[in-house]
């Protein structure tokens, strides 16, 4: 059943590589060697496997990898920079699938064995928790595609409900445990599948992001699971890797939003009446033309851009960057504000950006660049809408009290780009629309920032 | 030691090692380290070999077989779309003089 020894050194090696991908990942310098440097020694590790161990069916095996890897191949080729997050949680989620087969089987496998009762502790975990993160990161799938709804599903009697499946699955997970058949390990994984969806569906979509990062930690840990059922140390180290950085990171960008992880996930059973009915929206705003855009931005001493997801749905980044370089060369200093959760995923509106060649010593972080506001002439706002609304700091019971807000209304002025009056991903008004401050110009943010740069270039 | 704490004493050194070497990591590569530690959870695809090579039955082989397809999906995706990530922000510095072969 073990492994010889030079291919426990091999698995060692890979072990290494991976730990060099992630704190290569840490820095932009060595952030691509990291990554490179951590596929070869996933593949080193999968090639050796035929190396070693009896594997029968090796035809169907072989074109099952080829038709995975094509899959994976081409999705993350085509993807859009802009659907980066709904991928990741594909990804996510088949990983967690594929580990919760490989328990099931190995269980079959063992027949009725006596095993150690540990083995079969760590497989109903791996059975259980990889179905959690299957379904869940469906789910999050389904919401950021925009297949369903992005508010929080709610209905009566969900708390119950969930509870009744918690139980069930503790329940299931204990009698897998004891008697180690495969039929109640299968009901393990229904229901495992069952409480990923329920855990998810009452997420909003401005939390969406936490979710995939929670549920990467979850199938990491299920994989470290695995690893010790089948008794492949690689499997442990790599799983327990990500299981442990990822919860750490999930904590962090909990934090960058004000939140805990708990609130995130189950803040909108403790009822939800402020989830935004979009009251305020037929009050008179001050709209603009972009001429009128390009007089303040052209004249402005110090502009600070806001960009958010609107910007990059419309692929107007690079029509942005064009318009920042021509402020340049009329003198004016022009910064980025990214705040941390902006995109659909943390960090990703750096990633978007970065497409678009904007150097990154203009993308300031929000900690970084709140201060400046009060000094800026101008606030850019492109496309985003909830990162600067003041009812983050003002309304308790807003869906995003507490996170913590760029400071856009402290700008002398404000000028919104936005494709209409619809409210954000959170779902709620945003009272900055309203200031007397704040210009608006409703289009694509492509069309746009195209005039706008149009009349600041004929300024 | 018995085996157990053997496994134990992994587990745990590398719950530490994960968490201090991501602990310094800006905000600026979140997608990307979020997307290549999903990467790395795709070697499953190790097990999935296992365990479909040892497979008895029809539908013992069937289930095998897709975890295989499954892992293969987060693994080769996983590690390829972190790459294209990373590509734009390498690209990025090479106005500023870094000037080292790609």
């Amino acid at each position: 059943m073990n492994a010889p020894v030079w291919v426990q050194l091999v698995y060692l090696a890979a072990a290494v590589c991976f730990i060099l991908a992630l704190k290569g990942l840490s820095s932009p310098r060595h952030a691509r060697t990291g990554n490179l440097i951590g596929a070869i020694g996933a593949v080193v590790a999968v090639v050796v496997v035929f190396f070693y161990a009896h594997v029968d069916h090796l035809v169907p095996i072989l074109v099952a990898i080829v038709i995975g890897s094509l899959g994976g191949l081409v999705g993350a080729r085509r993807v859009q920079m802009t659907q980066m997050p709904q991928l990741v949680a594909l990804f996510n989620g088949v990983g967690g699938g594929a580990a919760a087969l490989v328990a099931l089987l190995e269980l079959s496998g063992l027949g009725d064995a006596s095993e150690p009762a540990f083995t079969l502790v760590a497989t109903a975990f791996t059975i259980l928790v990889g179905a959690v993160s299957f379904a869940g990161s469906m789910v999050t799938f389904a919401k950021l595609q925009e297949l369903m709804t992005t508010r929080p599903v709610l209905f009566p009697g969900l708390p119950v409900v969930f509870g009744i499946v918690l139980a069930g699955a503790l329940a299931a997970a204990v009698l897998t445990v004891t008697s180690s058949a495969i039929s109640l390990a299968v009901i393990l994984a229904v229901l495992g599948l069952l409480f990923g969806v329920l855990l998810v569906l009452p997420v909003g979509g401005a939390d969406v992001p936490i979710v995939i990062s929670l549920l990467n930690a979850f199938t990491g840990l299920t994989v470290a699971a695995g690893g010790y059922v089948l008794g492949n140390t690689l499997l442990l180290v790599a799983g327990t890797l990500v299981g442990a950085s990822g919860t750490f990171l999930t904590k962090l960008m909990a934090a960058a939003m004000g939140r805990s992880v708990l609130n995130i996930l189950f803040g909108a059973f403790k009822g939800g009446s402020t989830l935004g009915g979009g009251t305020a929206s037929d009050r008179p705003v001050r709209s603009g033309s972009p001429e009128d855009v390009a007089i303040l931005l052209g004249y402005a001493q110090k502009v600070i851009v806001v960009p958010g997801y609107g910007l990059a749905v419309a692929q107007a980044q690079h029509t942005l960057r064009e318009l920042v370089d021509v402020l340049g060369v009329r003198g004016v200093q022009v910064d980025y504000a990214i705040h941390p959760v902006a995109g659909r995923m943390p960090g990703h509106m750096n990633v978007l950006l970065a497409e678009a060649q904007v150097p990154y010593e203009q993308l300031r972080e929000m900690d970084d660049i709140n201060g400046e506001f009060k000094q800026a002439d101008v606030a850019l706002v492109v496309g985003a809408n909830d990162v600067v609304n003041p009812a983050a700091q003002t309304t308790p019971g807003a869906p995003i009290y507490g996170m913590p807000i760029l400071h856009a209304d402290e700008a002398q002025q404000v000028v919104f780009l936005k494709r209409s009056m619809r409210p954000g991903f959170a779902g709620i008004d945003n009272e900055l629309l309203f200031d007397p401050k704040t210009t608006l110009l409703f289009g694509d943010a492509k069309e746009s920032l195209g005039k706008v740069l149009n009349a600041v270039k004929s300024l | 030691m018995s085996e157990p704490v053997v496994w134990l004493t992994i587990f745990i050194l590398s719950i530490f090692v994960g968490v201090e070497v991501i602990s310094k990591v800006s905000s600026t590569l979140h997608t990307p380290l979020m997307s290549g530690a999903n990467a790395i959870h795709g070697i499953i695809l190790l097990g999935a070999i296992l365990v479909a090579g040892a497979a008895t039955n029809t539908v013992e082989l069937v289930i095998g077989l897709i975890a295989v397809v499954l892992a293969a999906v987060n693994m080769v995706g996983g590690f390829v779309v972190t790459d294209r990530m990373l590509q734009m922000f390498t690209r990025k510095r090479r106005p500023s003089g870094d000037g080292s072969p790609r």
